[in-house]
């Protein structure tokens, strides 16, 4: 008998060997006359623990990790193909705390499925919501989007079936859904996860999203730092083509839709929604001036979605389910699962999808097990690289978009980046100084020009010089970018910086004791 | 049924499968552009499909292709120039037999990145933007992979590797160089 076995190929698996891994099995396989079959799937987001290998079993799938080359022959010698006993081995993946504890909705397939298999997709409640939603007209997806209470996952919290009703209510011979796979923010990869690991749950969910608006055409704008998640998303494509998920006739719909994907070229701003449009449109990533809305007039000037990666691949399950399920999850106006992602110094790094609600520190420490270094944790940024720094008085603040708001914070696209007690918070400020004058589309000057002069005066404040009138310089060009950026790119850029200063003003040569809570 | 991933690199072609020879001569290169903007100038949008592949072909985007690619796209050399050195990805220079980016960004600052930079940056010799003397490996800076549950990450060709130590640094300069 065949035994069923998964190495997955996700990039950040990769990254730690599990291309050789698989080789290495594959080949001490052959060489002992065994009978297997290797299926590479998506990674279930324990990194601590890739390269995870898992057998399938009567009882279920038994994993083992960190899986090492090395390690392989006394794996067979083990018998593990059989799922015996060995320091490696984690026991029944489902049965694994870290994982058991979370709520995967949009991540349910992921690590589970063959990402390129359609069968596999089908046999695990793959393309209900599409199926569900061609018997529906265009206003009731929407509705049901809507009362799903899903708000886009990008960063800016829209809701995403007002979005939706918007481009539904233009008149247009072509409309287009976009998805922004750019995913730019640092400490952030659910994109990247889902790309790579079950790609037909974003292309059902663009899909549902062009039958629901009435567009034709979709395309995935992709980061071109995610090679393998091009390759993923291409085969899926042809798969779904090929089985008639995708292209002129949507399932025997009448309906089209046909989906491409085009690659991004570095810049972070092209993750911005107009200045995406732009370079879509083969242009430099400018930022446009808003009115018209891209809803109104986006790609080519016609009436355009454009939804991050995690907000259309959790429409599928919104269609299949129900708006109602969805809605049952989370707090307040956070309605639903986010797929957080936990990064930096901790010690089990990985995806947690878990209903809104839940406090930083949960996820810190419980999931995250404390810093890697085993100092203690002394900053989070949270919502990637124009996110607050968060002080250790904050994390009982649970994730939640507006009691983020509350703390002049923002969750963003929900990655979580730890800092051990080793961290020099002027630095950090000065980074996102940095990162802005490296990133600015150079539209509008202060974010251009102030910062590059942030830079020059946080070095001033670093060495001293003229420091009470640097740091009023610093509030004040941060106020100045607040105030008068067109996007949020030098809009927030004063959110890590001051955070900084103000939770961590010793850093900065100032009294502890001014702390601002 | 064994099902492996391979994704190799192939001369810092990013995704291309024909890259061409080293000693490629300036019909060689020209005639390879010619069939590029042939087979993308009617796609729309086509500048940023045609400049990767121009790149992921020959490694990167050549000034002297501007005018033939302005008159296929109907742009001016100015606009193609514009978004060619907008976008960090597109160089026009050709680059060292390897590409290395480091990521920079935050996750990766605290896991250590700085001290790998450093420790880069001494052992090839250069500085970002730059390509080692044996022309074995250019050092570029990318701010964040997807790879922030295993940082430090770095880049080399299209292989990203997480957790890189120095020493883990090392092995991959010494097998680019080899
Ligand atoms: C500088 C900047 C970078 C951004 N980068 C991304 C990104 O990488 N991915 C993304 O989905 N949204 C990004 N956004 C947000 C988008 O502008 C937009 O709000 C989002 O794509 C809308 O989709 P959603 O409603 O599904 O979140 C960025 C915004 C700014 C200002
Ligand atoms: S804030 Fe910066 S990135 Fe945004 S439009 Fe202005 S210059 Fe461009
Ligand atoms: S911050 Fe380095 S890989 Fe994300």
């Amino acid at each position: 008998m065949t035994t069923k076995i998964y190495i997955p190929r996700d990039s950040s698996a990769l990254s730690v060997g599990a291309e050789k891994v698989a080789v290495a099995i594959a080949t001490e396989a052959k060489n002992r006359g065994l009978d297997v079959e290797i299926i590479r799937n998506g990674s279930r987001g324990l990194y601590w623990l890739e390269t995870m290998v898992e057998v399938l079993t009567a009882n279920g799938r038994v994993a083992y990790g960190p899986v090492k080359v090395k390690d392989v022959p006394s794996l067979f010698d083990a018998d593990f193909i059989n799922a015996k006993p060995h320091a490696l081995c984690l026991g029944l993946t489902e049965e694994i705390d870290w994982l058991k504890k979370q709520q995967r909705l949009t991540f349910a397939r992921v690590g589970v499925t063959d990402p390129v298999s359609l069968d596999d997709y089908l046999a695990h409640d793959g393309y209900n919501g599409l199926k569900n939603a061609l018997k529906l007209s265009g206003a009731e997806i929407v509705k049901t989007v809507t009362d799903s209470g899903l708000r886009g996952r990008g960063g800016a919290a829209f809701p995403t079936g007002i979005k939706w009703n918007t481009v539904l209510g233009c008149e247009s011979d072509q409309k287009y859904i976009v998805c922004n796979a750019d995913e730019g923010d640092s400490g952030t990869y659910s994109d990247r996860m889902i790309m790579e690991g079950d790609p037909f749950v974003l292309i059902e969910g663009m899909t549902i999203a062009g039958v629901a608006v009435g567009a034709t055409h979709g395309y995935i704008y992709l980061r071109s730092e995610y090679p393998h998640a091009l390759v993923t998303l291409n085969e899926a494509i042809e798969a779904a083509n090929k089985a008639g998920y995708l292209g002129e006739n949507v399932l025997g719909s009448g309906k089209a839709f046909h989906l491409e994907v085009r690659r991004a070229a570095g810049a972070y701003v092209c993750g911005e929604e107009t200045s995406l449009l732009e370079s879509l449109e083969g242009k430099r990533g400018l930022v446009r001036f808003k009115p018209p809305l891209p809803a109104i007039e986006g790609l080519f000037g016609k009436p355009t979605v454009v939804n991050n990666v995690i907000s259309l691949a959790s429409v599928p399950i919104i269609l299949d389910k129900g708006a109602q399920f969805y809605a049952d999850y989370g707090m307040g106006r956070s309605r639903g699962t986010l797929p957080i992602q936990l990064a930096g110094n901790l010690k089990y790094n990985g995806l947690v999808e878990l209903a809104f609600g839940a406090t930083l520190r949960e996820l810190l420490y419980d999931f995250g097990g404390g810093s890697a270094t085993g100092k203690p944790i002394r900053a989070v940024q949270v919502g990637g690289p124009l996110g607050a720094f968060l002080p250790e008085s904050q994390f009982d603040t649970p994730l939640d978009y507006e009691e983020f708001t509350k703390i002049w914070a923002v969750l963003g696209h929900g990655g979580i980046v730890a800092f051990d007690d080793t961290v020099d918070m002027s630095k950090m400020a000065r980074y996102a100084f940095e990162f802005c004058a490296v990133e600015s589309c150079g539209k509008c000057t202060p974010c251009r020009i102030g910062s590059t002069r942030g830079v020059e005066v946080i070095d001033k404040i670093r060495s001293g010089k003229d420091h009470a009138k640097n740091i009023q310089l610093v509030r004040d060009l941060s106020d100045t970018m607040l105030n008068g950026s067109l996007c949020a790119l030098g809009g927030m850029t004063p959110y890590p910086v001051l955070s900084a200063l103000n939770h961590f003003p010793q850093d900065f040569g100032l009294p502890a004791e001014t702390q601002a809570g | 049924m064994y099902i492996i991933v391979a994704l190799y690199n192939c001369n810092n072609s990013r995704f291309g499968d024909i890259s061409l020879p080293d000693s490629n001569t300036p019909q060689d290169i020209n005639t390879v552009i010619n069939r590029l903007v042939a087979e993308h100038q009617h796609r729309p949008g086509a500048l940023l499909p045609l400049l990767h592949a121009i790149q992921d072909n020959i490694g990167y985007v050549p000034e002297t292709a501007y005018p033939q690619i302005s008159k296929a796209l109907a742009l001016s050399v100015a606009e193609v120039h514009g978004v060619v050195t907008f976008y960090h990805h597109f160089r026009t220079h050709k680059p060292g037999r390897n590409v290395m980016h480091i990521c920079r960004a935050e996750s990766c600052q605290a896991m250590g990145s700085e001290a790998l930079e450093a420790h880069a940056k001494k052992c090839m010799n250069i500085d970002y933007h730059q390509t080692t003397e044996d022309n074995a490996i250019t050092l570029e800076a990318v701010y964040c992979l997807g790879n922030c549950a295993l940082s430090p990450s770095v880049m080399m060709n299209d292989e990203i590797y997480g957790r890189v130590s120095p020493s883990d640094l090392d092995a991959l300069i010494a097998e680019a160089k080899a």
